[in-house]
């Protein structure tokens, strides 16, 4: 029998978890190219050229979109787990720390 | 809605002796028809060797829980007609667990490891001496309370993913025991109860996908409790006391 499971907490935890892989998939490759700027900058350079692909632009959002997802993923999972507040209490928590974030983005971007 | 007179029920029939096959029966539909309705109908008037385990019918027991359309349920108290995917059900034993035979699961795993989580009452006062006062508003008793209402029936623990990928797994009804225990004022041994959860299979496996506290019927909430050990394992594992 196929398993139904697609609540909102199981659907964050397989967020979590696949965002996680993905990122311990690219950190790797990253190390990697930021080494060519000790060893051998020119190259590094030719490979720079590379992000002003529309395709590659694509990636590096999906990979700041990973790091988004699983920095707030955690964030949730820790808060969850040491915080021992009632449901109202996460609601308003959550709330305010979406609100601040919507505020200083916003900022941000209007500052660049 | 269009009023049915049938429903279109799959159960999960066999055993150790016989691979899982699914069978199809066409069951009268009736208003106010629990799942465990449809499974006794089955069972009283189309095939008498359907195995399948009830005791109160009223939600007390834990006994009946079974897969329903892929979510683990009590199906003494779920309504049909709250389930079904079209005009269609499907019910086979509870996930995660050994099958005895067609819809009966195998609980005894379920049960060990409540026993391995010391989810037994370790006492401070003998029969002979007086009866040591409670007090209900306090905090840890409150913590204590909110999981008392446990029935055993192992739904939470066959919606855990954690406990299909790692057979140590301790599972959430045992776990969340263990926490009320390690808050009852009444209880002598703490530290056994957190060097029971501690370890491999321990509250630390749980990744907090919630899926226990999303499932269980008496709207308990596993999750909770166990983020409440892992607090507790980590104080005691830095040096704080509670
Ligand atoms: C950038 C590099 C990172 C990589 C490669 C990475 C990778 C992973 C992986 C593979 C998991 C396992 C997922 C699971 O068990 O379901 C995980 C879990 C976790 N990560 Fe990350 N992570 C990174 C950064 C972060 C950051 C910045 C935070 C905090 C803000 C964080 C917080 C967590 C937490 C709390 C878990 C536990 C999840 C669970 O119990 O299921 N991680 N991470
Ligand atoms: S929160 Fe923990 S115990 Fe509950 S379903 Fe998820 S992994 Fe299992
Ligand atoms: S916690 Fe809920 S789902 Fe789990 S055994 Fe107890 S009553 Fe059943
Ligand atoms: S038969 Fe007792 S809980 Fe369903």
């Amino acid at each position: 029998m196929k398993v139904a499971r697609a609540h909102p907490l199981w659907l964050a935890y397989l967020l979590h978890r696949l965002s996680g892989l993905g990122l311990a998939v690219f950190l790797p490759l990253h190390f990697w190219v930021l080494s060519y700027a000790l060893n051998d900058a020119a190259k590094l350079d030719a490979f720079l050229t590379l992000t002003e692909m529309p395709l590659v632009k694509a990636a590096e959002f999906g990979l700041v979109f990973l790091l988004a997802v699983h920095f707030f993923g955690g964030l949730r999972l820790i808060a969850l787990e040491w915080l021992p507040w009632s449901a109202p209490q996460k609601t308003w928590a959550a709330a305010a720390v979406a609100g601040s974030f919507l505020v200083s983005t916003t900022f941000l971007l209007q500052a660049i | 809605m269009p009023q049915r007179d049938h429903l279109t029920v799959t159960v999960q029939r066999g055993g150790p002796d016989a691979p899982m096959r699914p069978q199809t029966f066409e069951v009268p539909a009736y208003d106010n028809q629990t799942v465990l309705d449809v499974v006794s109908w089955i069972q009283q008037n189309a095939d008498p060797t359907l195995t399948y385990r009830f005791a109160c019918r009223v939600g007390m027991c834990g006994s009946c829980a079974m897969m329903v359309n892929g979510v683990p349920r009590w199906t003494c108290r779920t309504h049909v007609n709250k389930v079904l995917d079209g005009n269609a059900i499907e019910v086979g034993p509870l996930r995660n667990l050994p099958v005895i035979k067609d819809l009966a699961a195998d609980m005894d795993p379920f049960f060990d490891k409540w026993v391995t989580a010391e989810g037994r009452h370790h006492p401070t006062r003998t029969r002979q001496e007086e009866i040591a006062p409670v007090d209900p508003q306090a905090e840890e008793r409150q913590a204590a309370s909110a999981g008392i209402e446990c029935i055993n029936c192992s739904v939470c623990y066959s919606a855990c993913d954690t406990v299909a990928g790692n057979p140590d797994y301790l599972g959430p009804a045992a776990l969340q025991r263990a926490w009320t225990l390690y808050n009852d004022a009444k209880d002598a041994d703490r530290d056994a109860i957190l060097d029971a959860v501690s370890g491999k299979g321990g509250c630390h496996s749980c990744h907090s996908m919630g899926s226990c506290t999303a499932y269980c019927p008496n709207e308990l909430d596993p999750l909770s409790a166990i983020a409440g050990l892992k607090r507790a394992t980590a104080k005691r594992f830095f040096g704080g006391r509670k």
